[in-house]
């Protein structure tokens, strides 16, 4: 099947569907991160994340619609402001639902699925109202347009390698603020023991409250990035919600670096998977593939054998 | 406490107003075509029933129910679909006497997977076991490692969008997106007609009966029980004893075989089978009408399932925008507020005033429904 | 170790045994006996491994290396539900029992008949389980209880109910893991005397921190410290053991 091609040309196919995958991997990651947290460490299952990604998205939507109609002079910078109101939107709107509905349901674990699943319903059908139903994309800033010439033969498109660059910046801020602040210190021991943690004097309750508004805040800013390569539509998030939560789970729920690995072999199993075969089959292989590898490893990629 | 071996008073009075219900009332009061419709939920509770073995008794959330009921209805469906692609009623074709969505794929002969549907008896046998083993593989997979909760939740999930995207995406074969349209006859028998929906439906009823009858069995047998049991403390089932993964194995089995049974009776009654069945939103959606009805309630699935498709089909005919605003806050409101559903506020409310009314005309109190202590207890997390 | 010297068929033999979580060795290298109808008490300081060698033994957790032999079985390769099966009980620390099942249910289950899927469904409540139910009930001072929903129990009912399930199960050794801890006194006399009467014709193997208690009912005490045992014996030897007092009871 590879007659028709020379030898430099498959390479630069191979380089570019590699690219492809790593831009899928960027959003799967910066879907995962926001996952990771709520799920990994707060042990929730948050149906509705794609929604909260979704708000991101339908902001940076409307930002750059404002900058275009009354700040022309700066369009090319609006993405930034943009990022920053998306983080906002969902991290508000995230704590304000663990404020009237998951902080209800921590010991009920499958029942928090059900009802962010509900509220996921809820959230679809109000984008749709206000919104519309059909997709809507944002108008890129010049910069952003046009593809980065690397050899004679391959070329990457610029608003793939910013969204790279943005998911290793996002990435290492969480990382910093879980593993190295104080307050990601906090988070992980009111994970390990609430009772405890509570008792040494953490306000566990508002501990909870910003872990689960930061999460959802990260899923805006991942929302806000998917702009950048893909249009938006009421039901977008949906589309995502399974393939991230078997990222997360597949890296080893309380894993940050077993989320990225996992991230990573997932897209570039896909994306090089749809070079031999249709789009679809090669989503249920890669599917097949992880849900396979989880029931022989459950506990995903990366874990600790601990003392119960 | 009783040693009632299959019901207890209350619960045979309980089956026998839903009978009198569906058998009399319903066709009495409802023209064919609501008739019919009330047939296409009743698909659907054959799912919640099962949801009531798997999650309220058992405490396993799967939300891949939907795989199992679409497994069910293709199974049906591939045999009502041959029947109606005899070499007569396709001699248009380029291919004449295979399905007319393999004609427009260019496929020339019939797959090998097709031809055992053929056979009513073989696809009968397909109904079952198909989905059985399944449940089995994923089951024995899963809870042999002691994945659950959760994590099996998402599995499953993950399952039913493998299904989905393979049924589209291999459209030669499944009939894609459109599914499998244009069944016709039964063994000869055309089950278009009014009057053929009009049997369909009463054998429908009879079939949910019969699972109502296994449900009630499985629960007040030792094995109920356990299952309470394990919910409640899986290791100390394991240390007095138990295999508990086979139990889990047992009703995840139990749930995945009723709802094949529902899908079958839906493509019988609904006269199709499309992909729109088998993905995560209709697979969650399954989960809702059991927890309206009260997850730990064998008939209150049963209700649940009509109350929810009902609110469903009045809403979004005259409201499609508000429907789904009710069914999110209807998983909200249940979750937060009903965590035991219709039987719930049937058992707290209802129940002890009819027993109140019961005593005061009888010094004696009524017999028999303290066996519900296991239904009216704590939520099941 | 043993070469040459036939030893007598003990009931459990522990040998080499070895658990590691992430290279922290909770178990470390121990062996031990026990013989038919002996009463053996496991007490050490706080983080020993006590509870982790009675989780290993029933399999609740799997060894690193070593063997556990148990009448000839080889325990470390099989499953917890088989490890019943073979004979071997186990009591947690914390009353493990059904809360949504009536205290009837719980004895009930814990019946050593119908342990299969199948064996379950056709399980009928005849009059030999109804009449063992009873008998035990009767022991754990619950007979007027039976139809009363477990979760109402108090805490020292709930042990009691815990002990009675082990018993229904009739198991040959027997593992108690601190079963006077969290009790009143009176309960805790009711339950020496309890425990007096069961744990005839089995073995014994119990964890606690009571020394009175201890002194009561042990015929050999183990004194584990950090995954490994301090010192082996009678009570008395073991009191006057300068190593153990230095450790434990010194304190």
């Amino acid at each position: 099947m590879f007659g028709d091609y020379s030898l430099g040309d498959l390479g630069s196919i191979f380089v570019m569907q590699g690219f492809a995958g790593l831009i899928l991997f960027s959003v799967y990651v910066l879907m995962a991160l926001g996952l990771a947290i709520i799920f990994g460490q707060m042990g929730v299952i948050n149906m509705a994340h794609g929604e909260f990604m979704i708000l991101g998205a339908y902001v940076t939507w409307m930002t750059s619609n404002l900058f275009q109609t009354y700040l022309p002079g700066l369009f090319a910078g609006y993405f930034f402001l943009a990022m920053i109101l998306a983080f906002l939107a969902s991290g508000a709107l995230g704590m304000l639902v663990e404020w009237g509905l998951i902080r209800h349901l921590y010991k009920r674990p499958l029942d928090t699925l059900l009802a962010t699943w509900g509220l996921s319903l809820i959230l679809q059908q109000a984008y749709r109202s206000i919104f519309g139903a059909r997709e809507v994309g944002v108008e890129l800033p010049p910069w952003m347009l046009g593809s980065l010439k690397v050899t004679d033969s391959i070329e990457v498109p610029i608003n793939g390698v910013f969204v790279m660059c943005l998911t290793v910046l996002i990435t290492i801020v969480v990382a910093y603020v879980m593993y190295k602040s104080r307050w990601g210190r906090q988070v992980r021991a009111v994970v390990q023991n609430r009772i405890m943690a509570g008792a040494v004097g953490i306000n566990t309750e508002k501990v909870d409250r910003y872990t689960f508004g930061l999460g959802c805040g990260i899923a805006g800013i991942a929302g806000s990035a998917f702009t950048m390569i893909g249009s938006t539509g009421p039901t977008s998030g949906q589309l995502y919600i399974v393939d991230t939560f078997l990222v997360v789970v597949f890296g080893g729920a309380a894993s940050l670096l077993g989320t990225i690995a996992s991230a990573f072999s997932i897209s570039q199993t896909q994306s090089t998977l749809e070079f031999f075969m249709s789009g679809s089959m090669a989503k249920v292989l890669t599917l097949l593939a992880v849900v396979g590898i989880l029931m022989l490893r459950p506990q995903g990629l990366f874990a600790l054998k601990v003392r119960k | 406490m009783t040693n009632a071996r299959f019901a207890t008073r209350s619960e045979l009075i309980g089956i026998l107003v839903l009978a009198v219900f569906l058998v009399v009332i319903l066709p009495l009061c409802l023209d064919v075509f609501r008739l019919n419709l009330v047939a296409k939920y009743l698909t659907y509770a054959f799912v919640a029933l099962g949801l009531v073995i798997c999650w309220g008794y058992g405490g396993i959330l799967s939300l891949g129910q939907g795989v199992f009921f679409g497994l069910g209805g293709y199974c049906m469906a591939m045999f009502l679909k041959l029947e109606a692609s005899s070499v007569e009623n396709t001699k248009i074709q380029s291919t004449p006497g295979i399905p007319d969505f393999m004609d427009w794929n260019q496929i020339t002969a019939l797959p090998m997977f097709w031809k055992p549907f053929h056979s009513l008896t073989l696809t009968i046998i397909a109904v079952i076991l198909v989905p059985g083993i399944f449940a089995l593989i994923i089951g024995a997979a899963m809870f042999k490692r002691r994945v659950g909760g959760t994590y099996f939740a998402i599995i499953t999930q993950a399952v039913a969008a493998i299904l989905t995207i393979l049924i589209v995406g291999q459209q030669g074969y499944t009939g894609g997106i459109n599914g499998m349209t244009d069944l016709r006859t039964l063994k000869g028998w055309d089950i278009r007609p009014d009057h053929a929906k009009i049997v369909l439906y009463f054998f429908e009823v009879a079939c949910l009966f019969g699972c109502i009858f296994i449900a009630q069995f499985i629960r007040h047998s030792k094995l109920g029980r356990i299952l309470v049991a394990m919910r409640d403390k899986e290791d100390r089932v394991r240390f007095s004893g138990y295999s508990v993964a086979n139990f889990k194995i047992f009703a995840f089995c139990v749930a995945a075989v009723f709802a094949a049974i529902g899908g079958a009776m839906f493509a019988l009654n609904v006269g199709f089978m499309s992909p729109s069945f088998v993905g995560i939103v209709p697979s969650i959606e399954m989960v809702i009408y059991t927890a309206v009805g009260g997850r730990l309630s064998i008939l209150g699935a049963v209700y649940g399932t009509l109350l929810v498709n009902f609110a469903k089909t009045s809403l979004s005919e005259s409201f499609p925008e508000l429907w789904l605003f009710g069914l999110g806050g209807l998983f909200i409101a249940v979750v937060l507020a009903f965590p035991n559903g219709l039987a719930g506020i049937w058992q707290d409310h209802v129940q002890p005033r009819i027993d109140r009314l019961l005593s005061s005309r009888k010094p004696k109190p009524a017999a028999g429904w303290t066996d519900n202590s296991v239904a009216d207890g704590a939520p099941a997390e | 170790m043993l070469v040459g010297h036939q030893p007598k068929e003990f009931l459990l033999a522990v040998e080499g045994l070895t658990v590691s979580f992430d290279g922290f060795k909770a178990v470390n290298d121990l062996s031990f006996y026990v013989e038919e109808n002996e009463i053996r008490v496991i007490i050490g300081p706080n983080g020993a491994g006590k509870t982790t060698v009675l989780d290993l033994i029933c399999g609740k957790t799997k060894a690193t290396s070593g063997s556990i032999q148990f009448r000839g079985k080889e325990l470390t390769k099989l499953k917890e539900n088989q490890i019943v099966q073979a004979g071997v009980g186990r009591k947690f620390q914390t009353p493990s029992i059904y809360d949504d099942l009536t205290v009837f249910e719980n004895l009930e289950i814990s019946f050593p008949r119908g342990r299969t899927v199948f064996g379950s469904l056709t399980f009928t409540r005849d009059a030999v389980v109804r009449d063992r139910v009873h008998e035990v009930a009767e022991m754990i001072f619950l007979k007027d209880r039976l139809n009363m929903s477990a979760e109402l129990l108090s805490h020292g009912q709930k042990q009691w109910l815990e002990i009675g399930m082990l018993l229904i199960q009739d198991p040959d050794l027997l593992m108690l893991d601190e079963p006077v801890a969290g009790m009143s006194v009176s309960e805790r006399v009711k339950t020496a005397e309890l425990l007096n009467r069961i744990i005839k014709d089995r073995s014994v193997l119990v964890i606690e921190h009571d020394m009175k208690f201890v002194e009561d009912i042990a015929h050999k005490v183990t004194v584990l410290h950090q995954g490994q045992i301090l010192s082996e014996g009678t009570m008395e030897k073991v009191q006057n053991d300068p190593k153990v007092i230095e450790v434990y009871l010194g304190h």
